[in-house]
């Protein structure tokens, strides 16, 4: 199992998604599919169609700042977090 | 029947929704919606009375949010709203358009898509950015953006759009194949013989005459042009107007002559009201002369500028005309532009504004 950690300003698009879900995944792609699966339209919040993730969003595993085809081991944290965006 | 107005404004910071009764005189604000995001397009569908509202935000990227309940609650999608892997994503959703029970959205990086199911999924219509001239379309000031949607009223299969800047495009075949439609209309940023290219000229808004699917008229970054033939040849109607540069153009509901124009004092002169002074321009005959129509509006230091899709006209007898500003303003007019109010202030940024007559 992994936790994945969600930004507040994410699940707000999507009522009753939780800050903190635990989910099995080997990596941050399928980490993000099982949201999707789960919120359908999730996937395109945090993606985009490159595919890669959205040039104002970080994603960090265990602290390290990782992209889709990181690798998580049993145990990881996921962190999903917005970046300084102005305007 | 007690009759509901709805304006339906899209900012820099969310949609809101102003509403009136029938006599226009007092207006009630609800919103932010859509979780402030940057909204450039907010539109009802009559035939539904659901609302649509598309942007993007920096974020997330882009979507198209929707309300069956006039705006109470909102859902968003952008399911299939993606180029194929490997090109640049998409930013923002920056027009769209309700009509024959199909929504379209314009995207930027410039290209359209279409939705059969009310807006919960999108398919690309791939013809459009399959068209020869598309490695010369250039992005404009606001991006390089497709933000003008035009639905034939009959027919399904013909549509409009305008894209800033590689010029007007229309499809006779439900957007499998496209032609331009910009010859007549200019462009001053290029060497003085190829003012008048086949494509790539800076449209700045395409509005459709009521009742006459042929009847065009269009804003440009270089003057003011009405088109009798569906755009494929355009005249200029910029005489009398105090520039040729602006941005919105709305038609009346139901005079094809009637045009309502906020011309802007040039694209290097700040882009605000001439001489700061505020003035909608109303034709009453195709653009063969104009009239300035200053009454409530700010007669000094006003520095603002309309966006493209920052004008609307409501289908009352007398129509309602209202623009949003840079400023974060909204003007409404009760009688066909005579005469103006400042109905709301200290709002973002107007992006755009449309309107909603609701029977009961």
């Amino acid at each position: 199992m992994v936790q994945v950690l969600l930004p507040a300003s994410l699940v707000r698009l999507f009522p009753g998604a939780p800050r903190q879900v635990e989910m099995d995944a080997a990596s941050v792609a399928q980490a993000i599919a099982a949201l999707d699966q789960r919120w359908p339209g999730m996937r395109d919040r945090i993606c985009d169609s490159t595919p890669a993730i959205r040039r104002h969003l970080k994603v960090f595993v265990d602290g390290e700042l990782a992209n889709l085809t990181t690798p998580l081991r049993p145990g990881a944290e996921l962190l999903v977090m917005t970046a300084m965006s102005g305007g | 029947m007690a009759r509901r107005i709805l304006l339906l404004v899209g900012t820099k910071k969310g949609a809101f929704i102003l509403e009136s009764d029938s006599t226009r005189a007092e207006w009630t604000l609800r919103g932010p919606f859509c979780d402030t995001w940057p909204i450039h397009h907010v539109i009802a569908d009559p035939a539904t009375r659901r609302i649509f509202a598309g942007g993007g935000n920096e974020w997330f990227g882009p979507a198209v949010w929707r309300s069956d309940d006039l705006g109470e609650s909102w859902t968003h999608s952008s399911q299939g709203l993606a180029y194929e892997p490997g090109e640049t994503p998409i930013k923002a959703v920056w027009s769209l358009a309700a009509a024959h029970g199909v929504l379209h959205a314009g995207v930027e990086p410039a290209g359209l898509f279409r939705s059969e199911d009310g807006g919960q999924s999108f398919a690309h219509l791939k013809g459009l950015r399959d068209h020869p001239s598309r490695p010369e379309w250039q992005p404009g000031g606001g991006g390089l953006i497709l933000h003008g949607l035009l639905p034939h009223p009959q027919d399904p299969q013909q549509f409009w759009v305008a894209i800033s800047t590689g010029g007007v495009f229309h499809t006779a075949d439900g957007g499998e194949s496209w032609a331009p439609r910009n010859r007549g209309t200019r462009q001053d940023y290029a060497p003085e013989d190829q003012r008048y290219p086949e494509h790539g000229q800076c449209v700045h808004c395409l509005v459709m005459a009521p009742g006459q699917p042929d009847l065009l008229y269009q804003q440009n970054h270089c003057g003011m042009y009405r088109s009798e033939d569906g755009g494929r040849s355009w005249t200029s109607i910029e005489q009398g107007l105090p520039s040729s540069f602006g941005f919105p153009a709305a038609t009346h509901p139901r005079d094809p002559a009637t045009l309502f124009l906020l011309p802007l004092n040039g694209d290097q002169a700040g882009r605000f009201v001439p001489e700061a002074r505020a003035a909608v321009w109303r034709t009453r005959d195709g653009g063969a002369t104009w009239q300035a129509l200053r009454e409530g509006l700010p007669q000094q230091d006003a520095y603002f500028g309309v966006l493209r899709q920052a004008m609307a006209t409501d289908s009352l007898d007398r129509a309602g005309v209202y623009f949003g500003t840079s400023g974060g303003e909204l003007y409404a007019s009760a009688d066909e532009g005579e005469s103006w109010r400042c109905i709301a202030r200290h709002l973002p940024t107007i992006s755009s504004v449309e309107t909603l007559v609701l029977d009961g």
